[in-house]
């Protein structure tokens, strides 16, 4: 079982979609896990043959325990041991009916779907309701929201923060966002948090030392560039999946990317690849009117970066006043892995590409 | 295209992205944004969903436009696409 974050202890298995003898390579889905932030696809971090299915359904395993045993080329199989689950047939529930269910207190392992191939939906939920007597209480805390708790009361009592801010004048990428998307059809139209990503990717390419991970006492960098993304959820709650690899794709891609993942995150349908990988996390509350984010670092990353809104402000320049779409970014650093003179140059980098959209 | 047939293929567009929204509670000169709590992302998944239903390309620049249920209906009905015009 993966570590899917530092607030993840266990997760309970509900899927199997291999079974003893099938070939595997790294990538490959075996298995979908629940955890507080939803139905998570567990992937393969080698190439070889499933030997044997160590975990049963419904098992809740804590991080660490072993799922599976996986043979590699040339090795020989391992004796049959006990009788290995069988595959079993996948239930789904819809966000609605998952959302309702919490609310009701209802289990959502007592009832069977009548939605299309037994998925559970809002009225099987309400209809287990009605019959459920008495009602139990609504938790009065969200398992996602006890799982941020976690992992930011982890972060607040081990990570010494500094925190920077830098107000951007963005009325460079800005403009180069409106002629983009004025000569591109809606579906391929780029927002700016496509630019936003682009431009942190290639400011830690300059500054290495933010994009990493603090594991025994000491910084372990991490060339590649996995962004963890925050993304609020319609139930309140906030989900932070990575992408990958963000300092090799184009604003496009990166754009592509999020189509991919806001909408798996938000239905609570991630990999897991992409809750355990990323090497440093942005957030953007600009949707929200707020100018600064400073936000809380997410163990064992070094550092996160927060945008506020883009909004009209005053800028004085040449010893002239005008008025400009003004960005504030805001670095939160890892004490014990950087210093502010490293985050200080970071934002300046930042700032730097956003003055050349046309390069990003 | 009518009003009602609009309005149909706005919430036809909006269920997949907010499924608990509820079309009989939507003010019709509401923020749709505020009143449905749509983030910017969603709110282009939402023009892409529409602009695919109604054939009409929308513009970047008109997205001031579609702020409200009413502006939104105002907008597609005076489109030439749905116009007849």
């Amino acid at each position: 079982m993966p570590s899917l974050g530092a607030d993840m202890a266990a997760a309970t298995l509900m899927t199997w979609g291999v079974k003893p003898g099938d070939s595997v390579k790294r990538g490959d889905v075996i298995a979908e896990v629940e955890t507080d932030k939803g139905l998570i696809e567990i992937e393969v971090f080698q190439d070889g043959t499933i030997d044997e299915l160590t975990a049963q359904i419904g098992d809740k395993l804590p991080v660490g325990a072993v799922l599976a045993k996986i043979r590699e080329s040339g090795e020989k199989p391992a004796a049959p041991a006990t009788k290995p689950p069988s595959p079993e047939k996948h239930v789904r529930v819809s966000p609605l009916a998952r959302k309702i269910a919490a609310e009701l207190g209802v289990d959502l392992s007592t009832i069977t779907g009548t939605g299309p191939g037994g998925a559970i939906e809002k009225a099987d939920v309400e209809r287990a309701a009605s019959k459920a007597t008495p009602p139990a209480p609504a938790e009065p805390v969200s398992a996602m929201r006890r799982a941020i708790a976690a992992a930011m009361a982890k972060s607040n009592r081990e990570i010494p923060h500094y925190h920077l801010a830098t107000r951007i004048d963005m009325t460079r990428p800005m403009k180069w966002l409106e002629a983009e998307n004025a000569r591109l059809p809606i579906q391929q139209r780029l927002l700016p948090a496509a630019l936003l990503l682009k431009a942190v990717a290639c400011a830690l390419k300059q500054h290495p030392d933010l994009n990493g991970h603090w594991k025994d006492e000491q910084l372990v960098r991490i060339d590649a560039v996995h962004i963890n993304f925050a993304i609020a959820t319609r139930q309140g709650g906030l989900i932070t999946p990575a992408i990958h690899d963000v300092d090799g794709k184009s604003p496009a891609e990166i754009m592509a990317a999020l189509h991919d993942l806001i909408p798996r995150a938000k239905e609570g349908h991630l990999r897991s690849s992409e809750l355990s990988e990323g090497t440093i996390t942005v957030t953007s509350l600009g949707d929200l009117g707020v100018e600064s984010v400073f936000g809380v670092i997410y163990p064992p990353q070094v550092a996160i970066v927060g945008f506020g809104s883009i909004s009209e402000q005053a800028w004085a320049e040449n010893g002239m006043l005008g008025v400009r779409p003004v960005l504030q970014a805001t670095l939160a650093g890892d004490h014990r892995a950087t210093d502010g003179r490293t985050g200080a140059r970071f934002l300046d980098s930042l700032n730097r590409h956003f003055q050349q959209p046309e390069s990003l | 295209m009518t009003a009602d047939e609009i309005k149909a293929a706005i919430f036809a567009s909006l269920a997949p992205i907010a499924p608990e929204a509820d079309p009989a509670t939507l003010a019709p000169n509401a923020n749709f944004r505020e009143a449905l709590d749509i983030d910017s992302y969603d709110f282009l998944r939402f023009l892409i969903a529409l602009s695919g239903k109604l054939g009409v390309e929308i513009p970047e620049a008109d997205y001031a436009r579609l702020a409200t249920l009413e502006s939104m209906t105002a907008y597609f009905s005076k489109s030439p696409a749905l116009s007849g015009g």
